[in-house]
């Protein structure tokens, strides 16, 4: 009895996270906290506006795009597909041009570190660019045009694939590769027979991802000239034509919905 | 044969995994390997078909010293060193069929086997292997679809199809339960009388060692503690070579229910 009424009184109550944690948590808590009032403010002082006229001007803005001109249907399809077209080619290459890359950019399978610290900072500084200023630059390289354009979501899709799909690669099991290699395999039999079955079911779905982003920036790729639909679209705006803007919008918005629900239904079989 | 003259293995961590190790496999032999982990069994294997590396001493494998083989004659041993694997290490994704046919990569050019174009004699052989540790009916399953007993009999096949001369089975039935463990064992002591292919396998359990091996060589820290054949071993051996007394987590069991 009494050895109980001992431990009793010696009972501890530790806290759930260590001392040094809490404060680290706090500090960095507050540190945000600070940075989120003071960007308020700042916009806030930028905004002269506010929102006061916002509400007048939908409507005039409502009057002149409604309603859509249908009539010009006919003649935007071709830009649009154009668009689909430039999104899936652009994708395509990206796609094949990611293989090598991704292997070059894991860490588990380049043992050669200078190697793999080269491919990891290209593919940082690639992925730094924004896709419009790439359009910018082979726009004035190669001229207005579908093919700047490709080229610009070939470079764009391939920061993003590479590091996502590298970032797959390296979470693979690396038991069924040991086990190719001690059955004598070289490294392209190794790579094929126990890397590409573990992770094609996550390039597929990134590349149908990736797919899905290409199809929106290259709508507005055209705005700077790097052809389909963006241009016609910045061409109308231009003119002031809002009906036909409009048709365009609403064009886009459907054949980018119906792509994401197909690429999505896809990616959800894959998985 | 396999030769080994004063090899020692530091890891660049600077542990120890062999110690001087002296000893000569000859062909047609299952020998044992026993001792606690860490104790450098799996070193002492992986060195034989260099996954590891020893940092000196000689490897004589066949007459030829290993060590300072590089890729192209990497891959001619290791395609007649076969491999079995404690976790199996098939790929889980293909099918059984393609697991075990991977036994055959290294008799296969790069091209061929990306295409798939594998001999007709490859794929019967593969047929045969999977025939032999009866499991050609799951033959097109998925790997993952299968049992751990079916899995490790799947790479069992996958070796077979590689026609090797050596067989390494590192902890074969460590994930394994009684039963199957036997049955493993069971097919690993088959192939090694019937194709005379030598077979070296670890274990840490007493029993399976003792049921099993022609020769038991017993591992304490790197080094070789016990080299004879299983005539020789008593309880009294195994004390010795794990440096305790023997408990009940050492032996595996269930020999009469298989």
């Amino acid at each position: 009895m009494t050895n109980e009424n001992n431990s009793l009184a010696e009972k501890k109550t530790p806290p759930i996270y260590p001392v040094k944690t809490k404060v680290q948590v706090s500090i960095i808590f507050f540190v945000i906290l600070g940075i989120y009032l003071f960007s308020m403010f700042w916009t806030q002082k930028e905004m002269v506006g506010g929102f006061s006229g916002a509400f007048e001007n939908m409507f005039t803005v409502m009057e002149k795009f409604f309603p859509p001109n249908f009539g010009v249907i006919g003649a935007i399809w071709g830009p649009l597909v154009e668009t689909i077209q430039m999104a899936i080619i652009a994708t395509t290459i990206a796609a094949i041009l990611t293989v090598p890359l991704a292997v070059l950019a894991a860490r588990n399978v380049t043992t050669f570190k200078p190697l793999y610290y080269t491919t990891r900072t290209v593919l940082n500084i690639l992925r730094t660019i924004p896709d419009l200023v790439l359009a910018v630059i082979f726009v004035g390289l190669f001229g207005i045009g579908l093919f700047p354009g490709i080229l610009a979501l070939v470079v764009f899709s391939l920061g993003i694939l590479a590091k996502l799909i590298s970032e797959t690669i390296e979470a693979v099991d690396m038991n069924p590769l040991e086990a190719m290699r001690a059955s004598g395999g070289n490294v392209y039999q190794v790579i094929w027979y126990a890397l590409v079955p573990q992770v094609l079911p996550q390039f597929t779905s990134l590349v149908l991802y990736v797919f899905e982003i290409n199809i929106r920036a290259s709508v507005v790729l055209g705005f700077v000239g790097a052809g389909g639909i963006g241009l016609i679209l910045n061409q109308q705006l231009g003119f002031y034509n809002y009906p036909n803007a409009m048709m365009i919008i609403v064009l886009i918005f459907a054949v980018v919905i119906i792509i994401e629900y197909i690429s999505t239904k896809l990616r959800e079989a894959l998985i | 044969m396999i030769e080994f003259k004063d090899v020692s293995l530091v890891y660049p961590n600077g542990t120890e995994g062999l110690k001087k190790i002296n000893t000569t496999i000859k062909d047609g032999e299952f020998v044992v390997i026993v001792g606690l982990s860490g104790a450098g069994k799996s070193t002492f294997i992986r060195s034989i078909n260099r996954l590891v590396t020893p940092t000196s001493g000689s490897l004589q494998v066949d007459g030829e010293d290993i060590l300072n083989y590089r890729s192209g004659n990497l891959r001619k041993l290791r395609t007649k060193v076969g491999m079995i694997f404690q976790n199996y290490n098939l790929v889980k994704r293909s099918n059984v069929l393609k697991n075990v046919l991977a036994g055959r990569l290294g008799h296969t050019g790069t091209l061929r086997s990306i295409l798939n174009l594998y001999k007709k004699e490859d794929i019967s052989l593969a047929y045969e292997s999977l025939k032999r540790v009866n499991i050609d009916e799951k033959i097109y399953n998925r790997a993952d679809e299968l049992s751990g007993g079916q899995q490790q009999r799947v790479s069992i096949a996958r070796v077979l199809t590689q026609k090797p001369k050596y067989i390494l089975a590192d902890e074969p039935v460590a994930s394994l339960d009684p039963p199957t463990s036997h049955q493993v064992m069971t097919y690993l002591k088959k192939i090694n009388k019937e194709d005379n292919i030598t077979t070296i396998v670890n274990l840490h359990f007493i029993d399976m060692a003792m049921e099993y091996a022609d020769r038991i060589i017993g591992m304490r820290a790197g080094e070789v503690v016990f080299d004879g054949p299983v005539s020789e071993v008593s309880e009294k051996t195994f004390e010795e070579i794990y440096g305790r007394s023997i408990r009940e987590d050492d032996l595996r069991g269930g020999a009469d229910e298989s």
